[in-house]
């Protein structure tokens, strides 16, 4: 048995499996601290189908937790960001396209330093002690407690970052250090965005992990917990609390897989509509569509590999303006104080979920206390909001052919059937936690990343043997044989070492093997 | 007619001119935030067309020359460009009156704007490739006759140095990439130097506002979900470059790069998604030649373009990844490009490929002949 669960802004959902057989799934309010909502979760879990935690075989977690850090600019730690590389690029240097309120909210400081190397393993400039060292004085003042250290082509030689980290730990031995090479790949700017990222959620990561394993722990689970991680791939939770940022796109990419799995669509749109947002994706051949080039996070560009998704905030904690002549929905949400803001929960606030309510569409709460609403408006609110979602969907299509549409989330009851471009409207059986659902199937990865010798015309072998390496570490990681492919393969030559040395980094994934005695 | 860039132009123009720089010419983003400073420090950019410029006025081009995978880590430091350019007028004791880009593809459209918003000057409305290309004698201005040196290249040190190699272009292209490689593998440069009247006899005109177009092409083709490469065709046949269409659907499935002699070269392999086909795209910093089957395709100079197979976004040789889904899109080259001397310069020939140049619609209705 394997239990998902999905940390929304709202619910936190949870799914009991047995090999491809969902044997419970409940839906809870997502707590302030994350880990109360997870506890009653699982309660409501054991309640629904009792089972004997020590049966299950490894919990699965998907969070939005940290990417809503970022969006929201909030519970982020004073952070500064370091490059190497002067006297070249000052023109841009750190945080230059960062959006001013999230630099604020990290009290951004950057700052420019001799060192780097060159493409063929020159060095720049050397590295300066005193530089680093005086500016570890003026962050200890500063009261920074994260740094995140980038260095021109460190992919291709890491010492420079190794060896500032050295010097500013002997300075502050209780700072948190991110590093660009074991961050990201080569593209300065962005490799430079996603550790500045990664270091400001470190301390956010280590509080929510710690408290997870905990959490766990005390109820009985002795299982492995993994994160899901960007591409559908789950990641140890030791992993998790020092590199948050491959979280950060786990959340569309779950729901998605989930929706595909439920639905047995392989070519579709997926909207999933939660409390807070509706996110818009395209499957096509049962894998979320990737975004190219220019991803970018709360305002921050960086070179993940990310699915696209467009997201628009319609869901069934909107708030509903009745002032003008039409009803307004969202964007604004009560967010997870739902349960105590909505009218049918007895609170004071208009939400989407009344209006589902008073529409017959859901059955949730006291429908007494929204019996006052008029019809008109009602109804008027109800085709608002299928209106926006069908133009998002609109939007994210490439091809005028219409697609069929998949709704997933708790929010979807929020609809209508009638869409302007879907051959046809489906709702999967346990729609409404196709997160979770997707975080308890998601695939498994293995890696290789090492310096390889590339002798003349021995390089099809060489990454081959790679691409086997990799595969067998998926499958010993659990993945199912057949199901494994190579996704990712990335190749830096290393121009400072002889005999044509080469980074080489190759990435495999597959399904977990879904087995009921696994 | 001049017109003012303002800001707001910087993202279409960016995607336009990755499109014109054919997997090469650098990523424009960097270069996208040189220009987005200058303006946000200087104001608007004066951007004129051929038509006015003045028959004495001077006109000094500037741009980036190195590998494109260098440029990507080793961003500038934002005194090189300027600098190459002040270094050409003291030597020939004369001030630019504008400058312009050489080529309207990749970081190189937005090189010469982040020079103008820096000193103040105007940047003239064409180029002298209307895409991009890998070699600095590859220029209309040199095959029409003007040389391209004394040319002045700086790096992030405030070092600089001049090549002057009279009219042979072709070693002013060695020289300068010899200097380039060892300031760290991209230097700036100041080059062509010529009146009004040369440019506008021998330049490429309004290549910049194509890029602006082209990229607002694709921006507004996404909004309306309509399908990128019929909208980008569509615009095309209204320009010099009528004739264009896709030669290939797929996945990349590998890419081998290396940085070798001051340039990004490799290759792509690309295979259909029912696997039955195979294309093979070779580069020189730019798409060189893409063969499909082992038959060529689209030979240089006509325009290779990788574009994302969903959202039309045009993919550089350097971002170009395994698993990337694609369609490879061919844009023929205008006919000022193809005359004999212009094939001299930068045919497949010019690159040490073995191969007569053959315009792509042709190479697409033998192919389609031969298979019947």
């Amino acid at each position: 048995m394997r239990i998902g669960i999905d940390v929304g802004g709202t619910n936190t959902d949870a799914v009991l499996l047995d090999g491809e057989v969902v044997l419970a799934d409940v839906k809870t309010a997502t707590s302030a601290d994350v880990t109360t909502g997870i506890v009653n979760a699982l309660e409501a879990l054991r309640r629904q189908r009792p089972f004997d935690p020590a049966g299950v075989h490894a919990v699965m977690l998907g969070t939005t937790h940290f990417i809503n850090a970022i969006v929201e600019a909030d519970r982020l730690a004073p952070t500064a960001a370091i490059r190497l590389g002067l006297p070249t690029t000052a023109a841009l240097p750190p945080l230059v396209e960062w959006p001013e309120r999230l630099v604020r909210a990290i009290g951004g400081q950057a700052y420019l330093c001799h060192g780097g190397h060159e493409f063929d393993g020159r060095i720049i400039s050397p590295l300066k002690r005193s530089e680093l060292v005086r500016i570890a004085e003026e962050l200890g003042e500063a009261g920074i407690r994260s740094i995140a250290l980038s260095s021109v082509f460190s992919p291709v030689n890491a010492e420079m970052e190794q060896e500032a980290a050295s010097i500013l730990l002997d300075q502050l031995p209780d700072v948190h250090i991110s590093l660009s090479h074991e961050v990201g790949r080569v593209g300065l700017l962005e490799r430079e965005n996603a550790t500045i990222i990664n270091a400001c959620l470190r301390e956010l990561a280590e509080q929510i992990c710690t408290g997870l394993a905990q959490t766990l722990a005390d109820a009985g689970f002795n299982a492995p917990l993994y994160l899901s991680q960007n591409d559908g791939t789950l990641m140890e939770v030791g992993y998790a609390r020092e590199y948050p940022v491959a979280t950060f796109a786990s959340g569309p990419t779950n729901s998605m897989r989930g929706a595909a799995f439920l639905s047995g669509l392989g070519h579709c749109v997926v909207v999933d509509v939660g409390g807070t947002t509706s996110d818009v994706g395209i499957l096509e051949s049962g894998f979320p569509r990737e975004a190219t080039a220019e991803v970018s996070v709360g305002g921050v560009r960086t070179n993940f590999r990310m699915p696209d998704v467009l997201s628009i905030g319609i869901g069934g904690g909107s708030r509903v303006r009745t002032d003008g002549d039409l009803p307004t929905v969202g964007p604004d949400s009560v967010g997870y104080r739902l349960r105590e803001q909505a009218r049918v929960f007895g609170g004071p606030t208009l939400t989407a979920t009344d209006i589902a309510v008073a529409a017959g569409m859901a059955d949730i709460g006291d429908r007494a206390r929204v019996r006052d609403l008029a019809p008109g408006m009602v109804r008027a609110a109800v085709e608002t909001m299928t209106a926006q979602v069908a133009s998002a969907v609109d939007q994210m299509r490439t091809s005028p052919e219409p697609l069929p549409v998949v709704l997933v989330g708790g929010g979807s009851i929020l609809l209508t059937d009638d869409f302007p471009g879907a051959t046809k409207v489906h709702r999967p059986d346990h729609y409404a936690n196709a997160n979770a659902i997707g975080a308890a199937i998601a695939q498994i990865g293995g890696e290789v990343d090492r310096i390889f010798g590339v002798e003349p015309g021995k390089r099809d072998s060489v990454l081959d043997q790679a691409k086997e390496e990799a595969t067998a570490r998926a499958v010993a990681a659990g993945a199912e044989p057949s199901s494994v492919e190579i996704v990712d393969v990335d190749e830096v030559p290393v121009a400072y070492l002889p005999g044509n040395a080469t980074r080489i980094r190759v990435r495999a994934v597959g399904d977990l093997v879904l087995t009921s005695d696994r | 007619m001049a017109f003012e860039l303002t800001i707001d132009h910087l993202p279409d123009l960016s995607l336009g001119a990755a499109l014109l720089g054919t997997g090469g010419g650098g990523d424009p983003h960097a270069g996208r935030l040189l220009a987005a400073q200058a303006i946000r420090t200087n104001g608007n950019i004066t951007v004129l067309d051929l038509d006015d410029l003045a028959d004495d006025d001077f006109v000094v081009p500037t741009a980036m020359i190195g590998a494109p995978s260098v440029l990507v880590e080793r961003i500038p430091a934002g005194n090189e460009p300027v600098d190459a350019l002040r270094a050409l007028e003291r030597l020939l004791g004369r001030t630019a009156t504008a400058t312009m880009p050489i080529e309207s593809g990749g970081i190189n459209s937005m090189i010469p704007l982040f020079v103008a918003g820096t000193v103040g000057l105007p940047v003239v409305d064409g180029d002298g490739m209307g895409r991009a290309f890998p070699e600095l004698q590859m220029e209309t201005f040199g095959i029409y006759g003007c040389p391209g040196s004394p040319l002045a290249i700086a790096d992030e040190r405030g070092y600089s140095g001049i090549v002057d190699t009279g009219q042979d272009n072709k070693k002013m292209e060695k020289y300068a990439r010899a200097l380039a490689t060892s300031m760290g593998g991209v230097g700036y440069v100041a080059e062509y130097p010529m009146s009004g009247a040369d440019v506008k006899r021998t330049a490429i005109p309004r290549t910049l506002s194509l890029a602006l177009r082209l990229g607002r092409t694709l921006r507004e083709a996404r909004e309306q979900h309509r399908d990128p490469v019929e909208a980008l065709s569509e615009t095309l046949s209204e320009t010099l470059y009528e004739s264009s269409g896709v030669v290939f659907e797929g996945k990349v499935i590998d890419v081998l790069r290396k940085t070798d002699g001051g340039f990004t070269k490799g290759s792509a392999k690309l295979v259909s998604f029912d696997g039955g086909s195979t294309c093979q795209i070779d580069f020189q910093n730019e798409f060189l030649l893409a063969r499909v089957d082992d038959r060529p395709a689209i030979v240089v100079p006509d325009l290779i373009t990788v574009l994302h197979a969903e959202t039309g976004e045009p993919i550089t040789a350097e971002r170009l990844r395994y698993g990337h889904r694609v369609r490879v899109f061919a844009i023929g080259t205008p006919e000022i490009m193809r005359t004999p001397e212009a094939l001299d310069t930068f045919g497949p020939r010019a690159f040490g490929i073995d191969l007569d140049f053959v315009p792509f619609e042709q190479l697409a209705a033998s192919k389609i002949g031969s298979s019947v």
